[in-house]
């Protein structure tokens, strides 16, 4: 039981997983990119779970005491969706740049190019 | 005003970023990136200076009290690595107004955009080096990681595109690991102040929570910082992107990373935790002879001379990491002056480069024959640079590996210190072939070459010569990072 307890937990470990493995299996950029959009965002989950505190409610001062969440990792983690947003629009914009300049996105087909242009 | 100079070292080059994107392309842009920056680096001498004279600053941010707002505190260590970032930041700047304007592919109504991606990476790096709260830590390393995406793939260069979209895949897993680590320290500990963390790990150090953030943070730092195995973005995304950008990035970027990883090893996790408990030198020595020694031997073989100083950089980066592994003030005091000599070295040869790519296009061996006759000023400051890189006695680079063989020496590791001599004849070889095409080969038929411009010269020249002077007066370079060593292993002073 304790381990399904941390169920949580074992979704941010084979979301990470996951993504990890497009980002190293995928030869798309594309495909890439969404690899590590999976692995970012399963650090999101692992910093929410962390702020729940079983019977907490928001934290929003009230008259009765209460056990409240915590909120300072919900509020680290928008920083780091920002930072991911920024990460995957940079990256797809230099994927139109790539797209522009070699006519494909497959990681085999710019390196054959690549290496035909220093023969 | 003084009080306030923490802050004002992060805001100035901020504000300048948008201030930057907003002013029409010519002149005047370049001055405000300019004067910002060299009031950057103004502030990071100050700070220094008031750093060596009073102690540590603490800086609180909105006078919120640490740990519960963000500190920003300056220590010898991190007001040293300050002032290496806003020195090369501003001399490579002054550098930059001619290779924006001719060599990067970008339309000029669009070049005030490459002043704002280069002020915002300033801002990431010298934030990164003065905060003392590590999730801040996060959010500089990725401002001045995403600007430096976008700085390089702004090199003329096709492949400048591909070596960018690489860097950043690697760069943000890199970030994204660290991201783990610091969640699971909070998680440990609820602080994220580096000070406070400190304070707090001992208590919970024998978990398999703060061994695996340990691990996190280690593999993440070291992608940022291109330890080999992990260094494969870096050879490309340094030989592609435009000459001014890989001077900075390559005297700064990687400094910084191995800034935060003394910080993280020493400060936050103490040096008992990571030498002891963890044993990390036998990871970190290893790998580090074998980066010096392999990325040496591939860059004896690049004929893209640009490429050859990546590979060399990796090779550098080993021996500050060796200096790591010894664990002793004279092996700290090697990498953490080897941080201030090779940005001197790497800054001015790149800068060099840069002149010869302004006059004969890329930096090709075979291009740059029989230049050392018709650019003899960029040909003798890429000399010293060399000559320091190999670490000739009279040079900066000397200075730190005698640092390196002595600590290792002292450790009685004498086969350390025989590869460090071994590596730098390789270095020798490698800036041989560079010496041996410019001087001693005839250039070709009607090629007709002139010497790189003035506003180009003078700011490779000033580093050149620094490379000089710091090899023969060493209170800054050695004398603050003996300091520095001493404080980050606990010796009284």
């Amino acid at each position: 039981m304790a381990i399904l307890g941390l169920y949580n937990y074992w979704i941010f470990i084979i979301l990470m997983m996951c993504g990890f493995y497009v980002v190293i299996s995928s030869g798309n950029l594309v495909k890439k990119l969404v690899g590590l959009n999976i692995f970012q965002t399963s650090v999101f989950i692992l910093y929410i779970s962390m702020g729940k505190i079983i019977g907490g409610t928001a934290p929003i001062v009230m008259d009765k005491a209460a056990v409240y969440s915590n909120p300072l990792p919900h509020v680290l983690i928008l920083t780091a969706i920002v930072v991911g947003i920024a990460t995957t629009s940079l990256g797809l914009a230099l994927v139109v740049r790539i797209n522009e300049a070699y006519g494909t996105i497959e990681e085999d087909e710019i390196h054959a190019q690549d290496r035909e242009e220093a023969l | 005003m003084i009080a306030h100079l923490p802050a004002l070292q992060v805001v100035i080059p901020l504000i300048s970023a948008p201030l930057c994107a907003l002013l029409p392309a010519g002149r005047a842009v370049w001055l405000t990136a300019v004067s910002t920056s060299w009031l950057a680096f103004l502030i990071a001498v100050l700070l220094l200076n008031q750093v060596l004279a009073h102690g540590p600053v603490s800086y609180l941010m909105g006078s919120w009290p640490a740990p519960w707002g963000i500190e920003y505190r300056v220590d010898v260590l991190n007001a040293y690595v300050l002032l290496i970032v806003a020195m090369i930041g501003a001399i490579v700047m002054t550098f930059g107004r001619l290779i924006v304007e001719r060599r990067i592919r970008l339309p000029e109504h669009k070049q005030p955009w490459f002043y704002t991606a280069y002020m915002l990476c300033l801002t990431g790096l010298l934030g990164i080096t003065i905060t003392g709260d590590a999730f801040n830590v996060f959010v500089f390393l990725e401002i001045s990681s995403l600007s430096s995406y976008v700085l390089i793939s702004i090199g003329r260069d096709r492949r400048a595109l591909t070596a960018a979209y690489q860097y950043l895949i690697m760069g943000t897993i890199g970030a994204t690991f660290i991201l783990i680590g610091i969640g699971l320290l909070y998680v440990m500990t609820g602080t994220l102040n580096m000070g406070d963390l400190a304070a707090r790990i001992p208590a919970v150090a024998d978990t398999r929570t703060v061994h695996a953030a340990f691990a996190f943070l280690t593999v993440g730092v070291s992608l940022k910082l291109a330890l080999f195995p992990l260094h494969l973005w870096l050879p490309n995304a340094y030989a592609y992107a435009p000459s001014a950008v890989t001077a900075f990035l390559a005297a700064t970027a990687t400094k910084v990373a191995v800034y935060v990883l003394l910080r993280f090893f020493f400060t936050v996790f103490g040096a008992g935790f990571s030498f002891e408990t963890m044993e990390l030198d036998r990871i970190l020595l290893p790998l580090a002879l074998v980066g010096i020694f392999s990325a040496s031997v591939v860059a004896v073989f690049q004929t893209n001379v640009k490429r050859m100083l990546a590979y060399s950089s990796v090779a550098q980066i080993g021996y500050m990491i060796l200096g790591i592994s010894l664990v002793s003030v004279t092996g700290l005091t090697a990498s953490i002056s080897h941080l201030f000599n090779h940005a001197l070295m790497k800054g001015t040869l790149f800068m060099a480069l840069g002149c010869v790519s302004f006059r004969v296009g890329a930096a090709k061996l075979e291009r740059m024959a029989g230049i050392g006759r018709t650019m003899p000023w960029t040909m003798g400051a890429f000399m010293i640079g060399g000559l320091s890189l190999i670490g000739v006695p009279l040079t900066a680079g000397f200075v730190s590996k005698w640092y390196l063989v002595v600590g290792a020496l002292e450790k009685g590791w004498w086969p350390v210190a025989v590869l460090v001599l071994i590596t730098s004849l390789l270095a020798v070889i490698y800036v041989w072939r560079v010496v041996e095409a410019a001087y001693f080969k005839p250039a070709p038929e009607g090629q007709i070459v002139r010497e790189a411009p003035l506003a180009l010269l003078v700011p490779a020249w000033t580093l050149a010569l620094a490379n000089l002077y710091f090899g023969l007066d060493t209170s800054l370079n050695v004398g603050v990072a003996q300091q520095a060593a001493e404080m980050l292993l606990g010796v009284s002073q």
